[in-house]
């Protein structure tokens, strides 16, 4: 039943069986689809792919489904949630149109936003497959993602970090020093996240006070999330438990996230039960979700599809609950799937576009593990071009290392560089807050305080004496 | 005043300096590092790069299996040799890219194997070591974990009948599972180095597996991690492996089926625990 395409380059005539095929032998070169099998054979068959693909008109993608309606509820939801008013003015155009069209001077950030509920993760997928980072950056730029809780994460001019002061054994004098640090350094608008080295509920209703308490004590306009399982966290606030966010690692397949242990219902009754803590100020975005490319093959849940195309299904998935926050963990993952800095380069400003595109909070942790071929001066590059592209938010942690999941991302000194060279600041609630208490001798001029600031000064009195850590 | 003392009075402070470095007497997380403008400044830069060029080798470096095996006959008095057995991963690059090729053994390896065990003979547990993503873990902390499980099971009520040591280069956690059940053993236990950490480039992981065969996922699996001198101790890590193999060989299983009850009191503890810290301190 699968369409086959065809070409003939010179001499050699090309074959491409399905759709899937065809999109995932046009994927720019990376390991997770050579392990899988999937990527193309050559050089030239990569670009033939994209040249097929460029002719494809795109309605294609919502004919021609890559995973069964019948076998699959984010195809379900992709299909049945499609506007198809919101798709006409993109509806007669092909998928290489669609990438000129984006990068005209019609499609501006209101037109964007305006058709954004006629374009599926496909759609993205396969356009951003033609596209050069240049053209993902520019296009992501134009794309407005605002969203809100405690402060207003995502508009022009602004990059937000997500404080993540992790501690492999969940030491709450360790993480209050790594939250001191983070605050001390500017960080923390976008959340305070911590991932519990200690994995249940009870643990999780700890660090949620934990975190509750200094935002409540410093009067800190801004949200707390524990990255635990969407499950435990709906058991917490069963429990009473201050929950501002509720966490959950989701992929673009039903088989990924069974493997995850939930379902779109449960992600449904998440934010149904985290809305009705009233908790936000300034708005009830209530969801944090993480994804990233190779996640649906290494949960053997790929259904033949490259990578990429999975993660951008992840975002339909991310828009249906209303997020405040979405991040793709580009570089945790591993070599087996994106092998160096520059595969991980792609796949971050790839991510970043389709969300944006697709209406998503799109973050990035710019990360690598110490098994892949990537160093501090790549981290250094994706973060200056998530910064250009107009990214949401980055992650904030002590000196880079994360002592708990033991990868590298971005510092708090990361995220003040790249504020300082590209003019980018705070969530405007958070940037008065930073102001009020002295963080900043000077906020507009991106200067911090050389003195500690009172309220800090105060509480560092506090500090026990002996370490209460295990030897 | 020395001179040097003078050009630091009269130029302004380049590095600022941060009041609450104390804080690192209670964690190993990078805090309190100072700044040169927003940036860090040279001396933290470079510790962070040697940091980071230690865990790069531990990932490169390759086992020294001659030097570990003469460790291993030497401190458990073994009367033959580990088994030395290897991966369809050629090389660390194919390793790297390939983790299918790393959970499975080479045919040589596969045939030497069975030849090893044509007796028959069945064991309680094999000990798979497997150099994985440091073969520094392995190389530092085998002898020493060893040592201290050979006495657990000394002391152990149950006798524990153990296969011929084995150990695996370019190996993935999943290679013992084929390692096991080619011994004809109840239970696996794999040692293997895990993907090193900036801080902890010398991390030992203890997988075990009741009824070990080919093809077998994680949730089959328990783990113990992070066994290093600076981490869990040997006599610790023995100590819980110990409970875990005794309930897995009582239930025949392991995996999410089999809690690993030896943390649950300090989870409790730990979760029932204050959140009182000094930032929220009246």
């Amino acid at each position: 039943m699968a369409q086959t395409y065809h070409t003939t380059v010179g001499s050699r005539r090309y074959r491409f069986n399905g759709l899937a095929e065809l999109m995932a032998k046009a994927t720019p070169p990376r390991s997770g689809d050579r392990l899988a099998g999937v990527i193309a054979e050559s050089a030239e068959e990569r670009v033939v792919a994209q040249m097929v693909l460029a002719e494809l008109p795109l309605t294609t993608f919502l004919n021609d489904v890559l995973i069964p309606y019948e076998q699959d509820e984010i195809t379900r939801l992709i299909i049945d949630d499609h506007d198809t008013n919101a798709f006409a003015p993109l509806r007669h155009l092909t998928v290489g149109d669609f990438r000129n069209w984006l990068l005209s001077d019609h499609a501006t950030s209101d037109v964007l936003a305006a058709v954004r509920a006629g374009i599926t993760p496909e759609m993205a997928a396969a356009v951003s497959k033609l596209m050069r980072n240049q053209d993902l950056m520019l296009v992501a730029k134009k794309c407005q993602v605002t969203t809100a809780f405690r402060n207003t994460i995502g508009l022009p001019g602004r990059l937000s970090t997500r404080l993540q002061p992790n501690h492999p054994t969940d030491d709450v004098t360790g993480i209050a020093a790594s939250i001191l640090d983070g605050l001390l350094y500017g960080s923390g608008d976008a959340v305070i996240g911590i991932n519990p080295a200690t994995d249940n509920v009870a643990q999780s209703v700890k660090l949620m006070r934990l975190m509750d308490d200094v935002i409540q004590k410093y009067e800190i306009p801004t949200q707390s999330c524990v990255l635990t399982h969407v499950t435990n966290t709906l058991e917490a606030i069963e429990q009473g438990a201050p929950v501002d966010l509720v966490f959950q690692s989701i992929g673009g397949t039903e088989a990924t996230n069974r493997s995850f242990g939930f379902d779109l219902s449960t992600l449904a009754e998440a934010e149904a039960a985290a809305q009705t803590l009233n908790r936000g100020t300034v708005g009830r975005n209530v969801m944090y979700f993480e994804t990233g490319q190779g996640s649906s093959l290494s949960a053997d849940a790929h259904h033949g599809l490259d990578q990429q195309t999975c993660e951008a299904r992840a975002y339909a998935v991310a828009r249906k609950f209303n997020p405040l926050l979405v991040n793709t963990v580009v570089g945790f993952i591993g070599p087996e799937y994106l092998y160096d800095g520059k595969e991980i380069t792609r796949a971050g400003l790839e991510d970043h576009f389709c969300g944006k595109l697709l209406g998503v909070p799109m973050g990035c942790d710019v990360c690598y593990t110490n098994h892949a071929s990537a160093d501090q001066n790549d981290m250094d590059n994706l973060l200056t071009l998530l910064g250009v592209a107009g990214c949401s938010f980055v992650m904030g942690i002590p000196g880079s290392d994360d002592i708990m999941l033991n990868y590298q991302t971005t510092s708090f000194h990361d995220a003040l560089y790249a504020r300082r060279v590209l003019g980018l600041k705070a969530a405007p609630e958070f940037e008065e807050w930073l102001a009020k208490m002295q963080i900043f001798q000077d906020v507009s001029a991106y200067r911090l305080n050389d003195q500690l600031p009172a309220a800090f000064a105060n509480s560092l009195r506090h500090l026990p004496k002996e370490p209460s850590r295990d030897a | 005043m020395t001179p040097d003392n003078r050009a630091k009075a009269l130029s302004p402070t380049i590095v600022i300096e941060n009041p609450w470095e104390r804080l690192r007497a209670f964690t190993d997380a990078r805090i309190g590092l100072g700044r040169a403008g927003v940036s860090l400044p040279t001396k933290q830069l470079l510790a962070f790069q040697l940091a980071h060029a230690q865990a790069q080798d531990a990932v490169h470096c390759p086992l020294e299996c001659d030097a570990l095996a003469s460790e291993l006959i030497e401190t458990l008095s073994l009367s033959v040799p580990p088994i030395r057995l290897h991966s369809q991963a050629e090389d660390r690059a194919m390793y790297l890219q390939r983790p299918d090729y790393g959970r499975r053994l080479s045919d040589g390896s596969r045939q030497q194997l069975q030849q090893a065990t044509e007796s028959g003979q069945r064991f309680d547990l094999a000990v798979v070591i497997v150099d994985g993503l440091s073969a520094l873990a392995v190389q530092q902390n085998s002898a020493p974990f060893l040592t201290a499980l050979h006495r657990a099971f000394a002391h152990d009520q149950n006798e524990w009948q153990l296969a011929p040591l084995t150990v695996v280069e370019q190996g993935r956690v999943a290679i013992g599972d084929e390692v096991g059940a080619l011994l004809n053993a109840d239970a696996v236990l794999v040692m293997i180095g895990e993907r090193p950490g900036l801080s902890s480039p010398d991390s030992l992981g203890l997988y075990m597996t009741w009824a070990p065969e080919v093809g077998l996922k994680d949730d089959r699996r328990n783990c113990i991690s992070n066994v290093r001198p600076a981490g869990l101790k040997p006599e610790e890590a023995a100590r819980r492996l110990l409970l875990l193999l005794a309930e897995a060989r009582q239930r025949k299983l392991s995996g999410v089926q089999l809690k690993d009850r030896s943390e649950d009191s300090v989870l409790e503890g730990a979760a029932g625990g204050s959140t009182q810290n000094f930032l929220v301190a009246d």
